[in-house]
This record gives structure tokens, C-alpha cells and sequence, in this order.
């Protein structure tokens, strides 16, 4: 078992160096030249020409993502065009923002998902069913600063019960934090717990088929105890799979919903990124959530030998 | 109706003779209904769905035979109407007629997502079949595939339209550049499981040529699947393509598209909420026809995929 561990966490890293080729070929083909952008409007043809040789943008591709790469394994993501800060620093400095509104959606859509599921899967057929799968065919048909406005409009212009915009950190309170980003998390969950609830239901009804569900049954077992304990824990594998690869909509929806709501987060900064056409940036902000995204699916992976014993490599 | 049971008089009397009873028919003639009326009756989802993408379809095609204004046409004086009988949605801050604007904007959407479906399946399927049927491909590309996959889709899309003068064109290469690897893993999993059915050993020992068998056996068993995914495709990437105008990198803002009349409406959606509501209704209803066409689909060609769904 530690064999396969080490195997599954070393798989992680050929994908990561893809991921970081396609990012660095990203910004190795984007349109205007450094050199001449640094050189300026003065500058002569041989002074760009000096530039770009000790900027050492002169040097073959290869040579280039090598040591881009040595750079980047060393947590250096190069320096902002526009602000002529580190990378990183930008990233770093927007992080609480996102992070929050990513945990806090996390938790509220499986917490909202999950039991749907199994409530639809349980009474299949029934209206509750019904609509419950209809609600998920609409989260997959509505984008997700629709849904956001859609809240924003009702419950905090109209009703004034939760703040319209912006975000408070976390050190300066738990509830002014939450309030804030509970609007925000119900938009972008929508898209999340309509896949949740879509594949819960899915394999709950195949688990719920399962002879060990009849002998649960005959055995005198409460309903509850059966679909939560025994069902929901055999149907969790693909379940959890599912919640792993949406991350990557929650990712891409985090984006849309932190301009919506004005929440100053990766988001935003995304957005000025690339009405700046800050190439490092863009790049930096890529890479960062698909790392995010790959370690993610990588704990998921591992999870499953904890969730499901008869999983042995 | 009765079911009567009794044995006839007969078979009592002649008892050599066994008379089959006189059964009445338990199963009745089932009346199917043919049709349009038929469909709608057997399939009311489908039916909604196609029926709102047609609509969309004839407004984006004779947008000017709509009572429609020029959907760019500037005018100061007129800005922020609310809805009335002049301007049915409204005027966004430039003035310009909002109805216009959203039936204008049907066009781009419309291409886009069709556009992106076709593409996506196309090269993909290329993909696919290539990297289940050449071994010596298959772990190349399925390592860059997983590469692009490890990219959210959004954000692959983005960061695409970044390099790029913002065209429709471009916003459609950069979806389906997103959507490509989804279409390829689905190809290659279904060619990796057709190779090994009995049907496919035979014809290999028949002596049927690759590309035969390709055209013949797999090619044909990869369209259901196929058409079901191309159908999702084109739904999402219509969302992706208003998300991206939206954020503004996506379709040139003088071109009206659901998202960018969104995105002009953005600074005013307190006290002007007319402005994103009406294209935001339209966007809605026309991704919901797309994927009510699209389960629709799914549990036609489909039927093992719909069990687990």
C-alpha cells in the first residue's frame, strides 16, 4: 500500500510538468515583445537586441522552460509587467478571499447536495424526485452570475437581509466574514450541487438494488440507518470522485462570482490580469489553481482506500 | 371487462378433445400516437427543448424581421429607458434598444455553441480514435490530454482568449480547445472497449483492413455517445462564451452577445436590473433547451449511460 501512495503522489508530477509546458508555452507564444516593451519608445533596434540578449529572451525555447521551471520549482513565478511585483506576492495577497469563498461553497454544496441525492434516489419515481431533477437540469442551464444577480437582487436588495457586495477577512470576525459570503457561495454551488446531487442520486439507486440493502432490510434496520450508513457509505467512491472534479467549475466559477459580488480575490485579479494583458501573471494565476486542482483530484484518489477497504493496490 | 374462467360445455362432453377456452384479450390494442402530437405526448422535455431552440433559431436568423433597431445604433438622449412599449427591454447606458440587442445576441451564442460542439467532437473523435487504435500515440497524448484536463476549463479559455484579439473566432477556438480533451478520453474509452468485443476479433481475422473496421464497426458505435456529449458541449459552451464576454474576454463588445450586454449592464444592476434580466432569461432558457435536447438524447442512444445518470 505505501508502494502504491508514493506511485499515485509521483504520477502527480509528469502531469504537473505538462500543465507547466502548456502555461510556459502560453506566455512563450503571446503576442508583443518584452525587450521592446522594458526598452521603450526611444530605444534603438540595437538596444532592444541588447536587452533581449540579457533579458536572455534570445535563447531556444527549451533553454528557456528549463530554467523557467528551476525557477518556478524554487516558488518564483517571475514579476507582474504592470505592478513589477513577484507573482507570487499578488497571489498571495488575494488568496484568503477566494480560498474562503471556495471552502465555504465546498461545505454548504455537499452538505445541500448529498442529501438531496439520496432523498431523490430513495423515493425515485416520487414528485419530490422529480423536482429535485429538474432543479438539477436548470443548475447545469443557469450561469453562474445569473444565479448571483438572481440572489443578490432579492435578498440583499430587495429583502436587505444579507450585505450586497464586498467581503470582510476572517480576523475580523466569524459572522461578518460569513455574511458575507453566503450569497456568493449558493451562486456558484448551484452548478456544484446539481452534479453532486445528479451522481449521488445515480448511485444510490444502483447501491439501493444491492441484496446487502434487502438483508438490512429484513433485518429490521431503521430507513436511516440504512440509506446513510450503509448505501451512502458503498455508494461514496464515486460520490467523492465527482466533488474532485468539479473543483475545476468552482475554480472557473470563483472568477465570475468574485465580480458579481465585488469580493477582491484571485478573481478579480484574474480579470485585471488580462484586461492588462499581464502575461506573467495570467500565467502564474493558471498554473496556481490547475496545481490546486491536480493535488486536489490526488487527495480524492487517496481517500478512496479510506473510503472504501476492498480498494487495495 | 370480465375474464371468465369457465370451461366451455365441449370439452367436458368430448374429453378426447382438448378445445382451447375462449379467452377474452387481457392485452388491449395499445393506440400509439403518431406524429408531432405523438412526441410531444411520449417526450414533453425533448419536445420543450426543441421548441425553444427553434424559436432561438428563427430569432437569431431574421433578427431584423423582429421589430428590431440597429442593435449598436448610439443614442445619449434615450439611455436607461425602463422597459415600455418604445423599447420592450429597456435601453442600456449607452442608449442603445436592449430587445434588439438580445435578439441580435442570439446569433453569437447560437454559433458559438454550435460551432464549439462540432469542432470539439470532430478533433476529438480524431483524437480518440487515434490514440485507442495507435499504441505507440497512446500514452503521449493521453498525458497531454490529462495536462489540459488539470487546466479548469474556464480558466484554459481565459487565459487562451488573453493571447489573442477577442473574435468570435477566437472565442471559439479557445473553447473548444478547453473541450477537446473531455471528447477524446470518452473516443478512446469507447474504442478500447469496442476493440475487445468478439465482433471486432472477427472481422480482424476475416482479414477486414483498420480503416474498414474503423468505418464499419467502430466509428458507428462511438456516434451515440458522441452526439450526447456534443449536445452538453454546445450548452456549456454557450455558458462559457457569456462568462467570458462577461468578464470581458471574450466577444468584441460591439458585437452584441448575451454576455457583453450582461457585462454593459454590470455597473448599473441595482437600480437597472432590466438590462443583464433579459439576456439573462434568453442565455437560460436556450443552455436548458440544449441539455433537456441533450437528456433527451442520452436516454435514446444511450440507454446503459441513462441507468447511471
Amino acid at each position: 500500500m505505501f508502494g502504491f501512495l508514493l506511485r499515485r503522489v509521483l504520477s502527480t508530477i509528469p502531469v504537473m510538468a505538462i500543465v507547466a509546458l502548456f502555461v510556459f508555452s502560453l506566455l512563450y507564444i503571446a503576442p508583443g515583445d518584452p525587450a521592446a516593451v522594458i526598452a521603450g519608445d526611444q530605444a534603438s533596434p540595437a538596444d532592444v537586441e541588447r536587452i533581449r540578449e540579457s533579458l536572455g529572451l534570445d535563447r531556444p525555447f527549451v533553454v528557456r522552460f528549463g530554467e523557467w521551471g528551476w525557477q518556478l520549482l524554487h516558488g518564483n513565478l517571475g514579476t507582474s509587467m504592470f505592478t513589477g511585483l513577484p507573482v507570487v506576492e499578488l497571489i498571495r495577497q488575494r488568496l484568503e478571499p477566494t480560498l474562503s469563498l471556495m471552502a465555504v461553497t465546498l461545505v454548504f454544496a455537499i452538505v445541500a447536495a448529498v442529501p438531496m441525492g439520496v432523498l431523490a434516489a430513495w423515493k425515485v419515481g416520487s414528485w419530490l424526485d422529480r423536482l429535485l431533477m429538474a432543479f438539477c437540469v436548470f443548475g447545469f442551464s443557469i450561469p453562474v452570475f445569473v444565479v448571483g444577480y438572481l440572489l443578490a437582487y432579492v435578498f440583499a436588495l430587495e429583502l436587505d437581509w444579507l450585505p450586497v457586495q464586498g467581503y470582510t477577512p476572517i480576523a475580523k470576525g466569524l459572522w461578518p466574514w460569513l455574511e458575507n459570503l453566503i450569497l456568493p457561495a449558493i451562486a456558484l454551488g448551484f452548478v456544484y450541487i446539481a452534479l453532486i446531487a445528479r451522481i449521488t442520486r445515480a448511485t444510490m439507486l444502483e447501491v439501493l438494488s444491492q441484496d446487502y440493502v434487502r438483508t438490512a432490510r429484513a433485518k429490521g434496520l431503521g430507513e436511516s440507518t440504512i440509506l446513510f450508513l450503509h448505501a451512502l457509505k458503498n455508494a461514496a467512491v464515486p460520490i467523492v470522485t465527482v466533488i474532485g472534479i468539479g473543483v475545476a467549475l468552482l475554480i472557473g466559477g470563483a472568477v465570475v462570482t468574485e465580480s458579481v459580488f465585488a469580493i477582491p480575490g484571485l478573481g478579480r485579479l484574474t480579470i485585471d490580469a488580462i484586461v492588462r494583458r499581464d502575461y506573467p501573471l495570467i500565467q502564474g494565476i493558471v498554473l496556481m489553481f490547475s496545481f490546486v486542482y491536480v493535488l486536489v483530484n490526488l487527495v480524492i484518489d487517496l481517500s478512496y482506500m479510506a473510503l472504501d477497504p476492498r480498494i487495495r493496490y | 371487462m370480465t375474464i371468465t374462467a369457465s370451461l366451455p360445455a365441449a370439452i367436458t362432453a368430448r374429453d378426447h378433445y382438448a378445445a382451447a377456452p375462449d379467452l377474452p384479450d387481457i392485452h388491449l390494442p395499445v393506440r400509439v400516437r403518431g406524429g408531432v402530437a405523438g412526441f410531444v405526448f411520449r417526450q414533453p422535455t425533448v419536445a420543450l427543448g426543441l421548441f425553444i431552440l427553434a424559436i432561438m433559431l428563427v430569432l437569431a436568423v431574421f433578427a431584423p424581421w423582429f421589430g428590431t433597431l440597429d442593435p449598436t445604433a448610439l443614442a445619449p438622449a434615450k439611455r436607461t429607458r425602463p422597459p415600455s412599449m418604445d423599447f420592450w427591454f429597456g435601453t442600456d447606458a449607452f442608449g442603445r434598444d436592449v430587445y434588439s440587442r438580445v435578439i441580435y445576441g442570439a446569433r453569437v451564442s447560437l454559433v458559438v455553441g454550435f460551432a464549439v460542439a462540432f469542432f470539439a467532437s470532430a478533433i476529438g473523435l480524431l483524437i480518440g480514435l487515434v490514440s485507442g487504435y495507435v499504441r505507440a500515440f497512446d500514452s503521449t497524448i493521453m498525458r497531454a490530454m490529462d495536462g489540459l484536463m488539470s487546466i479548469p476549463p474556464i480558466l484554459l479559455a481565459v487565459a487562451l482568449m488573453a493571447l489573442t484579439r477577442a473574435s468570435v473566432q477566437n472565442v471559439i477556438l479557445a473553447i473548444t480547445i478547453a473541450e477537446i480533451p473531455r471528447v477524446s478520453r470518452l473516443v478512446r474509452g469507447v474504442v478500447l472497449s469496442l476493440r475487445e468485443q468478439p465482433y471486432v476479433d472477427a472481422a480482424i481475422a476475416a482479414g477486414t483492413t483498420t480503416p474498414m473496421i474503423i468505418k464499419r464497426h467502430i466509428l458507428p458505435n462511438t456516434l451515440a455517445p458522441l452526439t450526447v456529449q456534443a449536445t452538453y458541449i454546445c450548452g456549456s459552451a454557450m455558458i462559457v462564451e457569456s462568462i467570458l464576454s462577461f468578464i470581458g474576454a471574450g466577444t468584441p463588445p460591439m458585437i452584441p452577445s448575451w454576455g457583453n450586454i450582461m457585462a454593459d449592464g454590470r455597473a448599473l444592476w441595482q437600480v437597472k436590473p432590466y438590462i443583464i434580466f433579459f439576456p439573462a432569461v434568453f442565455l437560460s432558457l436556450t443552455v436548458l433547451a440544449v441539455n433537456l435536447l441533450g437528456d433527451g438524447l442520452r436516454d435514446a442512444l444511450d440507454p446503459r449511460m441513462a441507468k447511471r445518470l
